[in-house]
């Protein structure tokens, strides 16, 4: 297989507690994950990669996701559990650049993101931990990103997404590294080290279950079975099991891949593992998907369901999508503001769905399609062969006259303000009554100017887009 | 010293660093314009009450040292370092120089252990003290004139249940009277935690924005204003029971057991707590709290139950 330009290059699962570095004498199961880790080093650099992006379990954040852009981050660590086993002074060359992008594209994709540039920030024991081993001589540069705490699913699929986008866009490879224990049940006492075992029977069964799956380079069906995992083997410190979501996301959401199981052993009860993954031609292709995919961030769900509850609730994007507060606020402050109402409905290509101008808002590529969802509502008019198919074009209108709505409250105006609509329709010989009559119902008093245009297609597969100009707020 | 110590105040003194962060000690990087005044307040009226006492030590219980194996204590006589919070670094980047009670810790720990619990110093001096720790040292008392004891808080409640570590930190709080009682000292506790504990998940662009300040969700304001009702109502006991449904609706920090420790410290007061302050920061619910035995109620410690 053809080593590619940009993307992945290679995965490493790899735990991030700090015997194997600190202490590998202790006890053969830590030598041995020592070793592991050597052996992953040298696979690691030679796979042709041009940074090392880090997924580390052992880093939590509240708001958003956290990434590492400090260039140079350096310290004398201490683990806050096994302080007693010694410092670890570190120093590690980091893509800032990178991470700006990293950053950039995780936005994009309706995440909550920054990077954190700043000196003495708590990197975590994980991200150190696997660092120190994995690319003891710096050779190549890092990218780390947090484990949002209240994240599930969705978001951290994005999140991965997005890292894939920001390697495309800068045109780098990477080896891809998720720090994580397999089963996490510590021991509750401190024991001999020459005592460690899997804390059960079950744990170690799982362990070796999901071993399996990544020996034969299952990573999607691992990712799938993350939340039985999380039920079956893990305490649970956070929402769910997150990083093969993340692995997965960021190297394509499919099986083929080689796999490698280095080695596999207890510390201190829990289930550490190293083990690698190559993209390949072969490998199991068969999945089944239990979850749908998911391709932008829709915001939380609200806990009350309130109408304009202040945006931190959110909405979830088969819903009513709702402005951030930060959203809601920049809006129609200055010329050129770009519109982004957290919710809106996707682009198709480098555009915003609005900008504001003088005393005016423009809104392009007002379609039918919820914020967050591939799905059309109405029906989709062709499918991903270009079929056509049949759809229905009155709750398509209905769908992008809402989002139309949505757009332009987000940015403090209404469709009373609407002062000049262009419809553009794939299909005008069919669909021109039916989409007039949910016009009329909606614009009838507004008396807008239109034109309404029939073209051979849409980007999207949809049969109705509009394009407007509304006055904005003040004005 | 040996004998006669007491415990001669108790405080729920939580720790958003947002609150030194508009505070702007010269420790502090970042600079603030305002924000958070009603809990700010709130441990400006603490700090008044507790500059009436004698004392010598804080002993604080912070949720941001997490240990999975046992609770901790700095065993360090001093530490001196840069704190920056890992979730709003932000905001917080804090050059701390603190002193710690060593003889009080390992007086702890031993009680502790001897009580049943798993207990170890923490001896390395590299070590950095926690934010959760020196925020609420900081807002409690920004002098730093006094020694410090910092434990660690044992993850029960993730290992086990909120009933576990409500059993686990309540022994540890009797362990933890029983080390000052025996060691002489007077001290002041600190149960370093919020109340509701939900945040936003967002942030806003002015992070002292205080129009976007609010509690996360209405069913947090009234379980928060429930468990404060309890402790002005000296109904101690009540408010560990019902803690574990507190816990689980609000996601509140109490799952640490700083506040389960503090009540075990003071054998449960059936005397009020007095509520200097009550406030949201990121949508958490915060509460100012501080009860006084020699005041209020029944000394606790120094002979007096």
């Amino acid at each position: 297989m053809t080593a590619p330009s940009f993307g992945p290059v290679r995965g490493f699962v790899v735990p991030g507690l700090p015997q194997p570095l600190l202490v590998p004498e202790q006890n053969e199961g830590w030598m041995r994950i020592r070793k592991a880790f050597e052996a992953a080093k040298e696979e690691l650099h030679s796979c042709n990669a041009d940074l090392i992006l880090v997924y580390s379990t052992m880093w939590p954040s509240v708001v958003g996701h956290q990434i590492q852009a400090n260039p140079e981050p350096e310290w004398v660590h201490v683990d806050e559990l096994f302080h007693d086993l010694g410092s670890i002074p570190y120093r590690f060359p980091v893509d800032a650049e990178f991470a700006g992008a990293y950053c950039d594209a995780a936005r994009a994709r309706g995440l909550e993101s920054r990077t954190v540039a700043y000196h003495g920030f708590p990197v975590d024991t994980g991200s150190v931990v696997a660092l120190k081993l994995l690319n003891p001589d710096n050779a190549l540069p890092a990218c780390i990103v947090s484990s949002n705490m209240y994240a599930d699913r969705a978001e951290t699929i994005v999140l991965g997404k997005a890292a894939r986008d920001a390697l495309e866009q800068q045109g780098k490879r990477a080896a891809v590294v998720v720090v994580t224990s397999l089963s996490n049940r510590l021991f509750t006492d401190f024991i001999d080290p020459k005592e460690d075992r899997i804390h059960s029977r079950k744990d170690d069964e799982w362990n070796r279950k999901v071993l399996e799956f990544l020996g034969a380079g299952r990573l999607e069906d691992v990712a799938q079975l993350s939340r039985e995992i999380h039920r079956q083997t893990r305490v649970k410190k956070v929402v769910n099991f997150k990083p093969m979501w993340w692995m997965a996301s960021v190297m394509g959401q499919h099986n083929r891949y080689r796999g490698h199981v280095y080695d596999y052993a207890p510390i201190y009860g829990a289930g550490a593992a190293v083990v690698s993954l190559t993209p390949s031609e072969g490998g199991v292709g068969d999945k089944e998907f239990d979850e749908e995919d998911v391709e932008q961030y829709g915001g939380d769900r609200t806990v009350l369901n309130v109408e304009g509850d202040g945006g931190q609730g959110g909405s979830p994007a088969s819903s009513s999508p709702s402005a951030s507060p930060s959203t809601r606020d920049a809006l129609g402050q200055e010329d050129g503001t770009t519109v982004n109402a957290g919710g809106d409905p996707k682009t198709q290509g480098a555009a915003s769905h609005a900008r504001r101008v003088g005393g005016l808002l423009h809104l392009a590529g007002i379609g039918p399609c919820l914020a967050g969802a591939d799905a059309v509502p109405g029906g989709a008019i062709r499918d991903e062969q270009g079929v056509p198919q049949e759809y229905d074009v009155t709750a398509q209108t209905e769908a992008a006259i809402g989002n139309l709505r949505t757009m332009l409250e987000a940015a403090g105006s209404s469709l009373d303000a609407v002062v000049d609509v262009t419809a553009f329709l794939v299909d005008m010989d069919r669909d021109f009554a039916a989409y007039n009559e949910v016009y009329r119902k909606h614009f009838d008093n507004i008396q807008a100017t239109r034109t309404t245009l029939s073209v051979s297609a849409l980007p999207a597969p949809v049969a109705v887009e509009f394009k407007v100009i509304a006055r904005a707020p003040g004005t | 010293m040996s004998g006669n110590g007491s415990i001669v105040a108790g405080c729920l003194a939580p720790h958003p660093p947002h609150l030194v962060y508009a505070e702007n000690p010269p420790q502090n990087e970042p600079r603030a314009e305002c924000g958070w005044e009603p809990l700010r307040w709130g441990y400006e009226r603490l700090r008044a009450q507790l500059d009436q006492l004698d004392f010598d030590v804080l002993v604080v219980h912070s949720p941001h040292w997490q240990t999975y194996i046992g609770t901790h204590l700095l065993g360090v006589p001093d530490f001196k370092s840069l704190s920056v919070d890992p979730v709003f670094p932000n905001l917080f980047r804090f050059q701390y120089e603190l002193s710690v009670d060593v003889e009080l810790a390992e007086a702890i720990h031993d009680e502790g252990r001897d009580a049943g619990l798993v207990m170890k110093m923490m001896r390395n001096p590299d070590f950095r003290v926690d934010y959760g720790t020196i925020v609420s040292c900081h807002m409690s008392r920004p002098a730093w004139d006094k020694p410090i004891v910092g434990i660690s808080s044992c993850r029960a409640t993730s290992y086990y249940s909120v009933e576990v570590m409500q059993e686990q930190a309540t022994e540890l709080g009797r362990a933890t009277l029983r080390a000052i009682e025996a060691t002489g000292r007077k001290a002041v506790l600190l149960s370093s935690n919020s109340l509701s504990h939900r945040h936003f998940t967002t942030e806003a662009p002015v992070p002292e924005d205080m129009s976007r300040e609010h509690i996360y969700h209405h069913g947090q304001y009234l379980w928060d204003m429930r468990m404060i009702e309890l402790i002005r109502a000296g109904r101690s006991r009540e408010l560990i029971d019902v803690m574990p449904e507190f816990i689980e609706q609000t996601v509140s920090e109490a799952d640490a057991g700083s506040l389960a420790w503090l009540m075990g410290a003071m054998d449960f007061p059936d005397y009020g707590g007095e509520l200097f302050g009550y406030g949201t920061v990121i949508g958490t619910g915060n509460a100012v709290v501080g009860w006084f035995p020699q005041r209020d109620g029944v000394a606790a410690g120094g002979g007096a139950s």
